[in-house]
């Protein structure tokens, strides 16, 4: 840029023209970030502010609904924590949860290391094969489910749960598991194989505790599809006590025609948010597992 | 491979330095025997079902009356003379189609403002995840109040803006009850989408566009030639997950509409479920379902295509 050719007040225009550029692409970069948070989050805020709202205040459709008319009150969250069966869906939804992820990583763990690593005619094919797996959706599975549940005798009983929910973690757990392992490097197991082990042992003490972080990953993204679940729940169980938050809190918390709505709505970010929360922690080992799953190893 | 015979009961136990004979290394083997639980699993409680599903939509199977007796076509005969069905069809596909390409247009949005730089982005981030990682049948629950017929807020905004004199039924109008169950779609398929873009845009390797400048492409230039091509794989993977997810999903209609008003909202597979749970009729739900099926082989077909594409990088 030849500035000596350019008069000095054209230079402090340029400066200010570049700067308001910036300004600009700030601003509207700040607005678009506002805009998908509230857009993303907006029905929970609603629920948020819902939630603590006295009956007189809700009730009454000319009140702005967007502010206290009349003192807050956590009544109706007491009321879902004491008096109604959201404490046993919690419960069902977190020991189903865990019992899936351990029986998901006991099955899906080895399975990735062998398609990652060991020779195998059909490793590349049977990879793809469970993929595609993860795309068969319980809507077209569920009738046939309930009979084969039925016919085990674990029909209105949790454990059918348990049973069936490892279909859709499997695969997709399998195919995450599969992009930690290959970016683990291969000659750390050659290094614990030279030094003694055996390929289990190496796969054991070598290579299982590098790819923590990855299968802690695995961990929430599994724990999360089968909080979400909500078909097989639905056909397979109806008595409350055994039924899972997904299907509880739409179901049983509206007594007849009775929304409770602001304990309806303190159910949804009570579990909405710690979910999210340890989710976001994880969301770069997702980003990454998705990726390394396609490359070829 | 070695072909030394130890007895069995020696070689468990024997000493590290042992010559590669132990079942523990041959790795043949224990490549199947780690498969082995995942692929039985898969085949007892995937493959069984699925052909299951395929036998029974020619049986007259009913929850009371479960013995299996094949009946030959009449379940697709009586389906098609179903108005409901085809609507539910044709619901199925029209969400699908339409959520699919607002999924992909915003998915793209919000994965260019997640990348970008900008303070507070661990909330930012936080908030804008809730959709996908919240229960889907929650955050129908938090949308069903949303939309409330006489408490919606949006109602008590347009009313107070002076857009609407009475408030507009969002759940009761075929119509906008077909926009909301969209709505809330793309809403929570959005995030899903917005991260496998984000994971492919961080995948592209910045030295091919520094090359590019260098070699004096221009900011267009390396638009169109480097990262649209670059990224419409990525995109498309995007985009097609959120069709299944969408084609395949019953319980936003189920909860926020249950299919209504009169089918506005039903798809196949709520109609598939009030048939085969709630009307108890196993054999039809399962026929229903089954068209959910070549939907789905498209878009797995369409998947595999692209990524085979994208490993040409």
């Amino acid at each position: 840029m030849a500035l000596d050719l350019t008069a000095p007040g054209e230079v402090a225009q340029y400066r200010r023209r570049a700067a308001r550029r910036h300004v600009v692409s700030r601003v509207s970069l700040y607005t678009m970030v506002v805009l998908a948070a509230v857009i993303g989050a907006g029905p929970f805020l609603w629920s948020s502010i819902t939630m603590f709202k006295a009956n007189s205040d809700l009730y009454n459709a000319d009140n702005n609904p967007f502010i206290y008319n009349v003192t807050p009150t956590v009544a109706h969250v007491s009321t879902l924590l004491t008096d109604t069966a959201f404490p046993t869906f919690l419960w069902n939804t977190v020991w189903v949860g865990v019992v899936v992820v351990a029986i998901t990583l006991a099955l899906g763990l080895p399975a990735a290391y062998s398609l990652a690593r060991l020779p195998g005619r059909w490793s590349a094919a049977l990879g793809i094969v469970i993929f595609l797996v993860y795309l068969i959706p319980p809507t077209l599975l569920f009738l046939p489910m309930t009979r084969v549940i039925s016919f085990l005798g674990l029909q209105d009983n949790t454990w059918s749960l348990v049973l069936v929910y490892p279909t859709f973690t499997l695969p997709v757990s399998v195919w995450l598991l599969m992009g930690f392992l290959r970016a683990i490097p291969k000659d750390l197991e050659e290094q614990a194989m030279v030094d003694g082990y055996s390929r289990l042992g190496a796969f054991l003490r070598a290579v299982v505790p590098l790819a923590v972080p990855g299968i802690v990953a695995v961990v929430v993204f599994a724990f999360t599809i089968t909080a979400s679940e909500f078909i097989y729940a639905l056909a397979f169980i109806s008595p409350t006590s055994e039924k899972v938050l997904s299907t509880g809190v739409p179901t049983e918390l509206i007594r007849g025609d009775v929304f409770q709505w602001q304990s309806l709505q303190a159910a949804t970010v009570l579990v909405a948010v710690p979910i999210a929360l340890v989710f976001n922690f994880f969301l770069n080992k997702f980003i990454s597992g998705f990726t390394m799953g396609a490359v070829k190893g | 491979m070695t072909q030394t015979i130890t007895p069995r009961t020696s070689t468990t136990r024997s000493s590290a330095h042992a010559p590669r004979v132990r079942w523990t290394d041959r790795e043949g083997l224990l490549s199947r025997v780690f498969l082995l639980p995942t692929v039985v699993y898969i085949v007892g409680l995937v493959a069984v079902p699925f052909f299951l599903a395929i036998a029974y939509s020619f049986s007259d199977v009913t929850a009371g009356q479960p013995s299996y007796d094949f009946i030959g076509v009449r379940n697709y005969v009586r389906i098609f003379g179903d108005p409901v069905f085809w609507k539910s069809l044709q619901n199925t596909l029209v969400f699908t189609v339409i959520s699919m390409l607002l999924i992909v247009v915003f998915g793209k949005v919000l994965a260019n403002i997640l990348v970008a730089d900008f303070k507070g982005k661990w909330i930012v981030r936080l908030l804008v995840l809730l959709p996908w990682t919240t229960p889907v049948s929650l955050s129908a629950v938090a949308w069903l109040w949303l939309l409330d017929s006489i408490y919606s807020p949006i109602d008590y905004v347009l009313r107070n803006v002076g857009l609407i004199d009475s408030n507009l039924y969002y759940l009761g109008q075929p119509k906008l009850a077909m926009a909301s169950v969209i709505a809330v779609h793309v809403w929570r398929l959005v995030p899903l989408a917005a991260v496998i873009i984000m994971a492919g845009l961080i995948a592209i390797p910045q030295e091919i566009n520094e090359q590019a400048q260098v070699d004096g492409a221009g900011f267009w230039r390396r638009f169109f030639e480097i990262t649209v091509p670059m990224c419409m794989p990525v995109i498309a993977v995007a985009g097609l997950f959120g069709a299944i997810f969408t084609a395949t999903d019953m319980t936003v209609a189920y909860v926020l509409t249950r299919g209504g008003p009169n089918n506005a909202t039903q798809v196949l597979s709520s109609w598939a479920f009030f048939k085969g749970i709630e009307g108890s009729d196993v054999a039809q739900g399962a026929a229903i379902a089954l068209f959910l099926f070549p939907l789905l082989l498209a878009a797995a077909i369409a998947i595999l295509r692209v990524v085979r594409k994208m490993e040409v990088f």
